[in-house]
């Protein structure tokens, strides 16, 4: 019997996770994937926002202001990178300056620091790179960038290395009330656990209709991006967001705390809770949408695209807590935007509800720091070479258009909950994320995973059971 | 560590760079190679039909490489293996070269002169910004060679060919030899991006159909590939609405065009040429930094190896030249000459243009040019019948009649030394397409 099963091992459910391994407390994560971060939590914007944007008095406010803080906290403790850029909201005309005042407004009354209305001059001598169309701006410094990635791995081996239980490749089928929790049918054998976090993404809504009859809606809301190579990378220093118009919501343009340059989202409801690809007109749609904020926009230099879901509710705010009728059922649903910012936030939130309904103590001997891959890319010369005298393979460079050597791929497979598949690594040391697009190192790192592994590189797969790269074996 | 000449990759232009220096009376040359072999990318082309121009017969690409490393070993020309060099700078008249490897760790070389020959990528799936899932059996050719033929195993078995380059084509023959279904290769352009021969022994021979002017507008599959929808394009290259048909298959190769890897020459600062991604060079194949030489695919995309080869000779001999020259101080060759603003050095820029995408190089400096120049061109678009012209000032020079032109082959012109210097006072040559 656990104490509490967490349905979603997304930066939710990670970041869940790691709050109650402080606490004396028997815990299992649930994924369906094969490895952390396969949802909502790959594909996204990667911006801890200021907290300006969600109306005052709902958790979207609260929760957002209060993760913006704690982000920059974690990103030390965690290890993984964060950067304090500072973001705009663009207006294209002198009407703009009304929209911009009422977010402004928001923020002062969610707390948001240091937010300033400025006119287009001003703006283009914080942000050169601002189209000349640009009118006014909303300046807000606490705007922030992050790995989305790196922060879901930190959040989980660190919850990992304090006694969490990971069990990947397990998908949830149903759950019901039992006469003391709730009893998790999956494909790999039955859960019972006193408590349930449901933090399933764009499927919270199903799990939380199987234990309640207060039915909630979650609907896919699938956006599309571009991402740039490394030399367009500071085309712009600050996230440059747009003010809502007639014409529609707007895209972002932001440099990526690794320093490429991202465009992107659309917003298109979809029924396909998989519909993660991407679409000729909506990436046309969102890089002519960028393009207005920074007046061109480099496309040759694209290097890949990709689309992500929100988990959109139709209340519109997160769904946070216990149903009546389901006590013990904590959900985190709805958790779109500014989830990602708000997730170190959320974790701490449902963690303390956590506790009231099952008291624990804090752990005694609670880890809590985590010390990330080392990177040879951003390495010195003599950290470098401390690296390569501790071990020589990080010397050997497997991923030219990043530099990562196999020393962090084998980092990558070896540390708790450690990646078994391309993509595991790719997201854990970046190989495979720079220009190529893992053309040359692709199968240097599946012949690695197998070595590691002991498997044959024909079971090695890009993620999921399917994915494999090798179908056969030439003739003779 | 001082080295007179550092050769920045051990592939076809990299070995013939360092053999041609050794041979010209440099000795001091280190070749440094990331793979774990000398070659290249040859080492996976296995097909034949490489060296007709040079040893007038048909190797396999390792067959190639190997003439020429077993000329280094012999002419003794040290070489370092897996070994990447991170960071390339100038101080001075000097070139500092940071390598890594597992034995020496990380290692700086202080060159008098660097040759780059880091050859070239493959146009990735995201570059070409194609719509779709993003399953795993999107391969560029160039990768799943490498599983074919270094590794013995297969990345697929029903197989779509994007984009009609060369090693697209081989690769359609080889998987096919495989036992794998190659149902088609879609091109782009209403023409081959590769050479006639290959689209003869690779595609016609095995009735795999080639559709010119057609693209792949989407891929299906979450895990793996189930499908791809392909369309026709229009003159613009933008899809025809009604078009597209679904194609079953697990497997798509790409092979879309080849982009010179020239992050190092970014950092060292060198001049780029737009057109080819590769650097500006003159006729001594030097870039923008003096003593910095380059060749082979990392200057510009070639078709063949033997091209590859004659030019990276070149490179190796005029770096030698500059090496001595240097050596001997301002005295050889007009040296320091050339930088005294009163007697500026003759320049003769050449324009591309009316068909010539761009030349290498596109500088001539008659006082430092061999005998014979030869200058490598692609042109834009397929002609019949049409002439190339070569003119000075606003004289023809050149004027070749050919049959075909188009862009999956590289052209070359030879400019005689001895012709220039009577062709009297110009500063710019021109060459072009006539129809």
């Amino acid at each position: 019997m656990y104490d509490i099963t967490i349905i979603g091992a997304g930066v939710t459910g990670c970041s869940v996770a790691r709050e109650l391994s402080k606490y004396d407390l028997k815990v299992l994560v649930l994924e369906r994937a094969s490895d952390v971060c396969e949802g909502t939590s790959k594909a996204n914007s990667g911006i801890v926002h200021a907290g300006y944007d969600a109306k005052p008095g709902t958790l979207k406010a609260s929760l957002n202001v209060r993760g913006n803080i704690l982000m920059e906290h974690l990103s030390e403790e965690l290890d993984f990178p964060f950067k304090r850029n500072g973001s705009m909201v663009l207006s294209f005309d002198d009407e703009g300056k009304e929209g911009l005042q009422k977010l402004y407004d928001q923020g002062q009354q969610n707390k948001v620091k240091d937010l300033r209305i400025i006119s287009g001059d001003e703006a283009r001598e914080i942000e050169p790179s601002l189209s000349s169309e640009v009118v006014w701006a909303l300046y807000a410094p606490m705007g922030g960038i992050v790995c989305p990635f790196n922060l879901t791995i930190a959040l989980a081996e660190n919850a990992s290395v304090n006694g969490v239980e990971f069990r990947l490749g397990t998908a949830v089928s149903s759950i019901e009330k039992a006469s003391e929790g709730y009893l998790i049918k999956t494909d790999k054998g039955d859960v019972e656990t006193r408590a349930v976090v449901n933090a399933a993404g764009v499927y919270a809504a199903v799990f939380h209709n199987m234990v309640s009859a207060n039915k909630i809606n979650i609907t896919p809301r699938k956006g599309e991006y571009c991402l740039f190579d490394k030399n367009v990378g500071t085309l712009t220093k600050h996230t440059l967001f747009q003010l809502p118009t007639k014409y529609g919501k707007g895209v972002l343009v932001t440099p990526t705390v690794h320093g490429n340059l991202l465009v992107g989202p659309n917003a298109v409801d979809i029924d396909d809770f998989e519909g993660v690809n991407t679409t000729s007109q909506g990436l046309s749609e969102v890089l002519e949408r960028g393009a207005l904020s920074v007046g061109n926009l480099p496309t040759r230099q694209i290097i890949t695209s990709f689309a992500g879901l929100r988990a959109h509710e139709d209340g519109g705010d997160f769904i946070i807590g216990q149903p009546d009728d389901a006590p013990g059922f904590f959900d985190a649903a709805g958790i779109e935007s500014p989830g990602l910012s708000c997730a170190p936030a959320i974790g701490e939130y449902i963690s303390k509800m956590i506790l009231k309904y099952i008291p624990a103590e804090e752990k005694k001997d609670f880890i809590r720091s985590r010390k990330g891959i080392p990177s040879m890319a951003l390495a010195d010369a003599s950290e470098k070479e401390k690296l390569i005298k501790e071990n020589s393979l990080y010397a050997n460079v497997v991923c030219r258009c990043e530099l990562v050597t196999e020393g962090e791929i084998m980092d990558a497979i070896h540390r708790p909950l450690g990646a078994t598949t391309l993509d595991g690594i790719k997201r854990r040391t970046r190989a495979g994320m720079g220009r190529c697009q893992a053309g040359f190192c692709s199968p240097r790192t599946v012949e690695i995973l197998a070595r590691e592994l002991g498997k044959d590189i024909s079971e090695i797969g890009k993620n999921d059971p399917g994915s494999e790269f090798i179908t056969g074996y030439i003739k003779g | 560590m001082n080295k007179d000449l550092v050769i920045i990759g051990g592939g076809p232009a990299g070995l013939a760079a360092a053999i041609e220096a050794k041979k010209a009376g440099i000795d001091d040359i280190l070749i440094l190679e990331r793979d774990v072999r000398l070659g290249g990318i040859l080492n996976q082309c296995i097909h034949n039909g490489f060296g007709l121009h040079t040893f007038k017969e048909e190797l396999t690409g390792p067959e190639y490489a190997s003439r020429f490393i077993v000329e280094a070993e012999k002419l003794g020309i040290p070489y370092k293996l897996e070994t990447m060099v991170v960071d390339l700078s100038a101080e001075g008249e000097d070139k500092l070269v940071t390598y890594m490897n597992r034995s020496e760790g990380l290692v700086t070389i202080r060159a008098k002169a660097v040759v780059l020959s880091m050859g070239c990528r493959e146009r990735s799936r995201g570059a070409l910004n194609i719509p779709g899932y993003r399953p795993a059996g999107i391969y560029t050719a160039g990768t799943a060679q490498r599983y074919v033929n270094i590794e013995g195993r297969m990345p697929g078995k029903e197989v779509v060919i994007l984009g009609s380059g060369d090693i697209g084509l081989i690769m359609a023959r080889r998987m096919t030899f495989e036992g794998a279904k190659v149902k088609l290769v879609a091109e782009l352009m209403p023409y081959s991006g590769g050479l006639k021969r290959n689209i003869a022994q690779c595609l016609n021979d095995f009735d795999i159909p080639l559709l010119l002017s057609h693209t792949v507008v989407d891929i299906k599959g979450k895990e793996r590939v189930e499908a791809v929808v392909i369309a026709e394009v229009d003159e613009k290259s933008k899809p025809v609405p009604g078009t597209e048909q679904e194609i079953k298959c697990d497997t798509l190769l790409l092979s879309c065009g080849l982009i010179p890897e020239n992050e190092l020459s970014g950092m060292l600062g060198v001049d780029m040429n737009r057109v080819t991604g590769g650097p500006v060079v003159n006729e001594s194949l030097e870039t923008s930094v003096k003593g910095v030489f380059a060749c082979g695919n990392v200057l510009h995309v070639h078709d063949l190896v033997d091209y590859v080869s004659e030019e990276a000779g070149q490179a190796g001999r005029k770096a030698a030249e500059y090496l001595k020259a240097e050596k001997n101080g301002a005295a050889a060759d007009g040296g320091k000459a050339a930088e005294d603003p009163a007697s500026p050095e003759k320049v003769i820029k050449i324009n591309a243009t009316d068909g010539v995408r761009y030349t290498v190089p596109s500088v001539i400096r008659p006082g430092r040019m061999e005998d014979k120049q030869v200058v490598r061109f692609r042109v834009g678009s397929v002609y019949k019948k049409a002439r190339i012209e070569v003119l000075a000032g606003d004289k023809t020079l050149i004027s070749l009649n050919k049959p075909a032109l188009a862009p999956g082959e590289m052209e070359q012109v030879i400019l005689q030394k001895s012709a220039l210097e009577q062709a009297g006072d110009f500063d710019s040559l021109t060459f072009r397409i006539v129809t």
